[in-house]
């Protein structure tokens, strides 16, 4: 046989399979932090407490499953698409070494309360730097493939990859600026407002880069793959691309309406917040209109099920996030369960789902098989999935604008009708409703798993031969 | 902008803001032509085998909706407090609006508070609508450490019973409302060593007829006497006028053990009821008074 150039699979299998774990380590906490809401007994230990688990569900969630989707995702697609293999790829190993290196220290350090106290932001200094060095390599590896590509010009979903790299670096960087006073301890460079519009800079970014720019990376890529058909505009992408990496830095102090931040910085969050809304469902459009002619496959594909279905949620909670950041609307919904059901209908709904369909495309692929051990599974663990969503985010919402409605009654006198705890007390069912999708939800994580490791033993693993870029069609 | 003084700031604030409004707009003009007529063209690049794209007009819907906002956006910018340190044409600011709201407040709802300034306590106590709106602030304000059943919790006065550190005339609670309380019990642990502590809290336990060594409880009676009695007065019953609890009942403000008392003696006790007049007013106030007054009435 002759030896022909291959791709690099190894790292995307490496981040394929932590992303099935580490999604279910994540999604488990978050399960427990839930069952802890509604039985509070379960906060037997302080390294178990509800404080110290919350942070560690959303670190494990955000950057160890959606951060493993996205290198693997990236390593892979950047690679296809620019018909080379990786540049340097003993630093894109340790890219998925560092990684795996951060999120253990974040489930060590977590629990053990060693916390910035930063939201999405809370790892302390030393890990915060491996970070940055782990982040940096990564961008070197991504870049340095684009740059000894076969290809003229660079597909679209590497501009969303690219975009998502660099802004990661640039926030993480600004917003973790801090003076350590000792190894496990360290005070923000900033202060008062500032250093809350910095974490509120840091933290919406964090949504529209992290977990919007880098998984729209994965749908350019993995819809039309999947569909086998071209994506439906050029043009709309184009569009979209520059004005959503551009008004995402705005949006910000959406987060911080009605408080000590100045009223201006409010106005320009809420405005810009609102011209969001055509950039992001810019990609919703072009992802879902590239099923054109091939709606049917709907019926039959799980995959696809689980990228269209995701794409959908995608739009839901871009249309939803501008209308929160309408201070009106805010007044209500801020500080309440409508914030959680949004975020998980972004992060169940958007992120979650369109990241188990990339990594059921790709399983197959990086272990030599045709599909799946089992698409009935997929099937399965796509309807478990999408009921445990709806369960949670309709439970958040109905909990949500009742405790605002709450909080805001009044009697005839002008004193609350509620005390606060009243809002707790009637809140318990939904809290309970919450549990039972994420449930649901962790439930779907175990069937892909269970899928994963059939797939594994039953193949081997398999790198594709580097192919010649294909002349254009016309 | 209050860190940033220079005049420079505004400038840049606003000259961006506007700079990124003609971005989003040069990015759509730029991208707006409807295309030929008849099948979609392709956009002529292949890569990894099939990956091709169409390139369809912007959706016109998509489009109108995204100049939509624009224009929204420069509207709101132009009315409303964005543009660097301009005010904006409404002069709508979130502080004038708060004042706006709690006058309007005030004109609609402090008649119904004031009619009861004129009355003393022990009148309003026997209100029973005076008593509802009571009952209501009490869940608002003061149920976080006193419970929404005023029976406290550990180092949180019970204010149903009967029992007072500073005093349960109406106008001791009133000033106590009012101005909030300092309790202050200095840590003794030096003074007394390890073993003359355990003895002064066995005096103590003794005190109230709880079990106790009573060989320690003898000993314990003149370190009692050299450092307590200033407070909690010679017969251990206590002093209002410092806050200084009643140690011969049955109400233990930390808890009664031997463990707990010991841990007050040696290391003290620190605690605070904030004042409350400049947050909620005279009247207000004055219904709490009479509502907190009339929790060790119900007795």
């Amino acid at each position: 046989m002759q030896t022909q150039a291959t791709y690099d699979y190894q790292v995307v299998r490496q981040f394929s399979v932590m992303t099935v774990i580490w999604g279910i380590v994540g999604m488990a906490v978050g399960v427990f932090i839930a069952a802890q809401l509604v039985w509070p007994e379960l906060n037997f230990a302080e390294w178990l407490h509800f404080g110290r688990l919350r942070p560690l569900h959303t670190n494990a969630v955000i950057f160890a499953f959606g951060g493993c989707a996205l290198m693997g995702t990236s390593y892979y697609v950047v690679q296809r698409t620019s018909h080379t293999s990786l540049f340097l790829p003993w630093l894109a190993s340790f890219t998925f070494w560092g990684w795996q290196a951060v999120i253990v220290l974040a489930a060590v350090t977590l629990p053990l309360g060693i916390t910035s106290g930063k939201e999405y932001a809370e790892l302390e200094w030393p890990i915060d730097i491996l970070i940055a060095v782990v982040w940096v390599s990564y961008a070197v590896v991504f870049f340095g493939t684009i740059a000894k590509r076969k290809t003229p010009h660079i597909y679209v979903a590497n501009w969303f990859y690219g975009a998502f790299i660099i802004a990661v670096a640039l926030l993480h960087i600004v917003n973790s600026a801090a003076m350590p006073v000792g190894m496990w301890k360290s005070y923000s460079a900033y202060a008062g407002v500032q250093d809350a519009m910095i974490q509120w800079w840091y933290g919406h970014n964090a949504v529209g880069f992290f977990l919007t720019a880098g998984f729209l990376g994965i749908m350019y890529y993995f819809v039309p793959k999947q569909v086998g058909r071209p994506v439906y505009s050029y043009r709309l992408s184009v569009v979209h691309f520059w004005a959503l990496i551009f008004t995402y830095m705005w949006a910000g102090p959406h987060h911080l309406h009605y408080t000590a931040l100045p009223d201006w910085t409010q106005s320009l969050g809420m405005a810009f917040s609102l011209i969001l809304l055509a950039p992001s469902w810019g990609g919703m459009i072009n992802g879902i209109m590239t099923l054109s002619g091939a709606w049917d496959k709907l019926r039959t594909d799980p995959i696809l099920k689980f990228l269209i279905t995701a794409l959908s949620f995608y739009g839901m909670s871009t249309f939803e996030g501008p209308m929160m950041s309408i201070k009106t609307v805010n007044a209500l919904s801020h500080y309440t369960d409508w914030t959680i059901g949004h975020v998980h209908s972004g992060a169940l709904g958007w992120v979650a789902m369109i990241s188990i369909g990339a990594v059921y495309y790709l399983l197959p692929r990086l272990y030599g098989k045709q599909e799946m051990y089992s698409v009935r599974l997929i099937t399965a663990h796509f309807w478990i999935a999408t009921i445990g969503i709806v369960l949670y985010i309709a439970s958040m919402w109905i909990a949500g604008v009742m405790q605002g409605l709450m909080w805001r009654a009044t009697n005839p006198d002008g004193t609350l009708t509620y005390s606060f705890v009243e809002s707790v007390k009637a809140s318990y069912p939904f809290w309970t409703v919450r549990l039972l999708g994420g449930v649901l939800f962790l439930a779907g994580m175990f069937i892909m798993a269970y899928n994963m490791f059939r797939t594994m033993w039953s193949g081997k693993p398999f790198n594709a031969p580097v192919l010649a870029p294909t002349a254009a069609a016309h | 902008m209050s860190d940033f003084v220079s005049e420079f700031w505004h400038y840049y604030v606003a000259g961006l803001t506007i700079l990124s409004l003609l971005y989003c707009a040069w990015v759509l003009v730029s991208n707006m032509s409807r295309g030929k007529a008849g099948p979609a063209e392709l956009h002529g690049h292949v890569w990894d085998e099939d990956l091709q794209e169409y390139n369809n007009p912007l959706p016109r819907w998509w489009l109108y909706l995204f100049w939509l906002t624009l224009i929204f956006s420069l509207g709101y910018f132009l009315l409303y407090p964005a543009l660097g340190t301009s005010a904006g044409r409404l002069g709508w600011s979130s502080k004038g609006e708060y004042e706006a709201e709690m006058a309007r407040a005030a004109e609609r709802y402090d008649p119904i508070f004031d009619k009861y300034l004129k009355q003393d306590l022990q009148a309003v106590a026997a209100d029973p609508e005076a008593q509802a709106m009571g009952q209501r602030l009490f869940l608002t304000y003061c149920a976080q450490c006193h419970g929404a059943d005023a029976r406290g919790s550990r180092g949180f006065p019970n204010l149903a019973d009967g029992d007072w550190l500073h005093g349960g005339t109406p106008e001791a609670i009133k000033t106590t409302i009012t101005q909030g309380r300092t309790g202050v019990m200095p840590p003794l642990g030096a003074a007394l060593g390890g073993e003359g502590t355990k003895d002064v809290a066995n005096y103590v336990r003794s005190l109230s007829g709880l079990a106790h060594d009573s060989l320690r409880a003898q000993r314990g009676r003149e370190g009692f006497a050299q450092n307590c009695v200033a407070c909690h007065g010679a017969d251990g019953k206590g002093n209002v006028a410092l806050g200084a609890p009643n140690l011969t009942d049955r109400i233990w403000l930390y808890g009664s053990s031997e463990a707990v008392i010991i841990e007050t003696i040696s290391k003290g006790r620190q605690n605070q009821m904030p004042a409350f007049h400049d947050l909620l007013g005279d009247s207000k106030v004055h219904l709490l008074s009479a509502y907190v007054l009339s929790l060790s009435r119900q007795q």
